[in-house]
């Protein structure tokens, strides 16, 4: 095993199954309590099949996520049925990382009671090499457990191996991500639209895609944009950073 | 074979299928000489229950290729759930799975309240299992009646209507809604239960059993019923399992997987006693049978949460803007329809930044194309009544 993978740091993880492995891992910052066995024992598989094709894992409030190498998709669905034994397919479905369009902004029109996100571009579990990203969850039925696996795609060619020759349940899954944010699955039989008609253009999941109900039509929430009297009176605070702001909560937003 | 005997004195009415297919293959093929045909069903069928339309190529009467035709009823919820916040998203959530809405609810709020630390207080908990166990036995009893229906016996489906509609008063008694409770709040409930629910409830469930006696009765110990679903549409579970075929109908393929036991503990379901149901067949009439089991066993179920009902408050401390701390949570359950999940990517503003919403039906429908290749027309329908879908839970 030629390795950078990482191995939940090897005190914990003292019988990961295969031998070789954890001693020259560089070391994991993360000081976690204590891992869970299932855990550890699907990256012990996972270093013995795919090796270095892992780039990072991370523990998600108890999901286990790993981000794998885009050549090494194909062949993780394979790894994850036989090693991994998980026989059930959950999901496939991708993310757009870019940062959502400020809604309700300075040109208005639109709904000023949605949530405001951050502006810049962060990554989620396990990180991610750019804006978009495939994900899927697999799980065993008869060990019981499973992991979310991520892979990053190309921006300007967004493109993954296809599932559906393992798991055949992948199909519908792929085309509903390749109607929705545009990633190609090579291998797949037929990437045709499955929600949408098939004349529609974009891919309205991306974050550049604009909710075309908002756009045409303002939100009807605007209307109102002045606290009801009661609301103006109970402005008592309920957390630390809100405390400060003006009590017209509706308004409120996240971020800034 | 299967579980259920033939009453005594009753010749056996096991149909030979094999023997059947020789027969029809043989007159279809060599006296008729059918080219193929191609059938819309639906997207407006009495059979499809909803706009789930299905592109089926026939030969004769038998199926050559089936391919389902989805999205008539797709809202976009996933894009819609980036522009609300969190108290708003679960007023669309209960419009997924419409005959077992409180049991949308449950995964999101619990993804929320995981990422957020919070924990519902044990009264609310219990409550919260007492409501998704009756919309389960709402969704099962509707089901028990109207997959008569689908094999010609009108009855049944009547009987099925009838008596969801007590369970039905127990939700609205408890919510304010039939159908779309929007009960759940991050933290516990919005209200608590009214007086005399809990008695009431009792009633209900015996009522509940004596239903389900009577869809054995009627409809599970019924000669043609059995001809018309027994080795009709067979799930291998290994094929189902790759499909994600989860819930009852995995259970009839006999893969023993049940996430209120198996999966990660969630609502009250660690302290229940309860018997997870299988069924070695995977056919149409092991769906049915199944959910006729499971049925009973959430009236079981209920009957323990109201026993061991806590006394306290319903709701926790919560903060008067909800704001979910930067993170992701994979929250799954076992709904009515099989396994339920919300992938919610939170960047610490009052709403998600993504939230990929994994629904039963979908995957269970997905399997289609495989599982109609072969069968005759009449079959199609029992097939799709037996796995029992929700058009809303495969559009979203």
């Amino acid at each position: 095993m030629p390795d950078e993978t990482p191995e939940p740091s090897d005190a914990e993880a003292p019988a990961a199954g295969d031998a070789p492995a954890p001693a020259e891992a560089e070391p994991e910052p993360e000081p976690e309590p204590e891992p869970d066995p299932r855990h550890v024992e699907l990256l012990a598989r996972l270093d013995a099949t795919l090796g270095d094709a892992v780039i990072e894992h991370a523990d998600a409030l108890g999901n286990l996520v790993v981000r794998i190498r885009n050549d090494a998709w194909g062949r993780f669905a394979e790894v994850a049925k036989s090693d991994l034994e998980c026989d059930y397919l959950s999901f496939v479905s991708g993310i757009d990382w870019a940062p959502a369009p400020k809604e309700g902004g300075d040109d208005g029109g639109s709904d000023t009671s949605s949530p405001v996100q951050p502006t810049e571009m962060t990554f989620g579990a396990a990180g991610s090499g750019g804006r978009f990203q495939v994900f899927a969850h697999v799980q065993s039925t008869t060990k019981l457990w499973g992991l979310t696996v991520k892979v990053d795609v190309d921006e300007a060619d967004p493109a993954v191996a296809s599932w559906v020759s393992v798991y055949p349940g992948a199909d519908w899954h792929e085309r509903e991500t390749w109607e929705m944010y545009g990633v190609r699955f090579d291998g797949h039989p037929s990437l045709r639209h499955l929600y949408l008609p098939a004349e529609f253009e974009g891919h309205p999941l991306r974050k550049d895609f604009p909710l075309l109900a908002r756009v045409v039509k303002p939100w009807p929430g605007l209307v109102d944009v002045e606290a009801m009297p009661e609301e103006a009176s109970a402005s008592e605070p309920t957390s630390a950073e809100d405390a400060t702001e003006e009590p017209a909560a509706v308004t409120e937003g996240g971020g800034a | 074979m299967s579980t259920t005997e033939t009453p005594a004195g009753v010749p056996s009415f096991e149909l030979d299928r094999n023997a059947l297919r020789h027969l029809a293959d043989a007159q279809i093929n060599v006296e008729l000489d059918t080219g193929d045909m191609i059938l819309n069903l639906g997207p407006q069928h009495p059979a499809t229950h909803g706009t789930l339309r299905l592109v089926v190529r026939l030969d004769g009467e038998r199926v050559l290729a089936a391919d389902p035709v989805i999205g008539y009823m797709h809202r976009g919820y996933e894009k819609l759930t980036e522009v609300r916040t969190y108290p708003q998203i679960t007023t669309l959530i209960n419009r997924i799975d419409w005959l077992s809405s409180f049991a949308n609810e449950v995964p999101f709020i619990n993804a929320a309240e995981k990422l957020m630390g919070i924990e519902a207080p044990p009264r609310a908990t219990y409550i919260r299992t007492i409501l998704t166990e009756l919309s389960r036995i709402s969704t099962f009893i509707l089901f028990l009646g109207e997959m008569g229906l689908q094999v010609g016996a009108l009855t049944p489906a009547f009987y099925g209507f009838r008596d969801r509609e007590h369970v039905l008063n127990l939700i609205e008694g408890a919510t304010g809604g039939r159908f779309h409770p929007n009960f759940n709040r991050i933290g516990g409930l919005k209200d608590d239960l009214p007086w005399g629910w809990v008695s009431e409830t009792r009633s209900v469930m015996k009522m509940m059993l004596d239903s389900c006696d009577q869809f054995e009765d009627l409809v599970a110990g019924n000669e043609i019923f059995h001809a018309r679903t027994k080795g009709i549409g067979v799930i291998p579970g290994d094929i189902g399992t790759a499909y994600g075929v989860s819930g009852s109908n995995i259970r009839a393929s006999g893969v023993d997987w049940d996430l209120r036991r198996d999966g990660e503990p969630y609502l009250a379901y660690p302290d229940l006693d309860f018997k997870v149901w299988t069924h070695a067949d995977g056919d149409s009439f092991a769906r049915y049978w199944v959910r006729l089991q499971e049925t009973r066993e959430s009236v079981r179920m209920v009957l323990q949460l109201l026993d061991g009902l806590p006394s306290g408050p319903v709701m926790a401390k919560v903060p008067r803007i909800i704001k979910v701390p930067e993170g992701e949570a994979w929250v799954e359950t076992e709904n009515p329809l099989g396994q339920m999940g919300y992938y919610v990517v939170s960047k610490g503003a009052t709403g998600p930044f993504r939230c990929k919403i994994r629904s039963a039906s979908f995957s269970n429908v997905s399997i289609l194309p495989w599982l109609l290749r072969g069968v005759y027309v009449p079959d199609v329908v029992t097939i799709l009544a037996s796995l029992y879908f929700i058009l809303g839970d495969i559009d979203r």
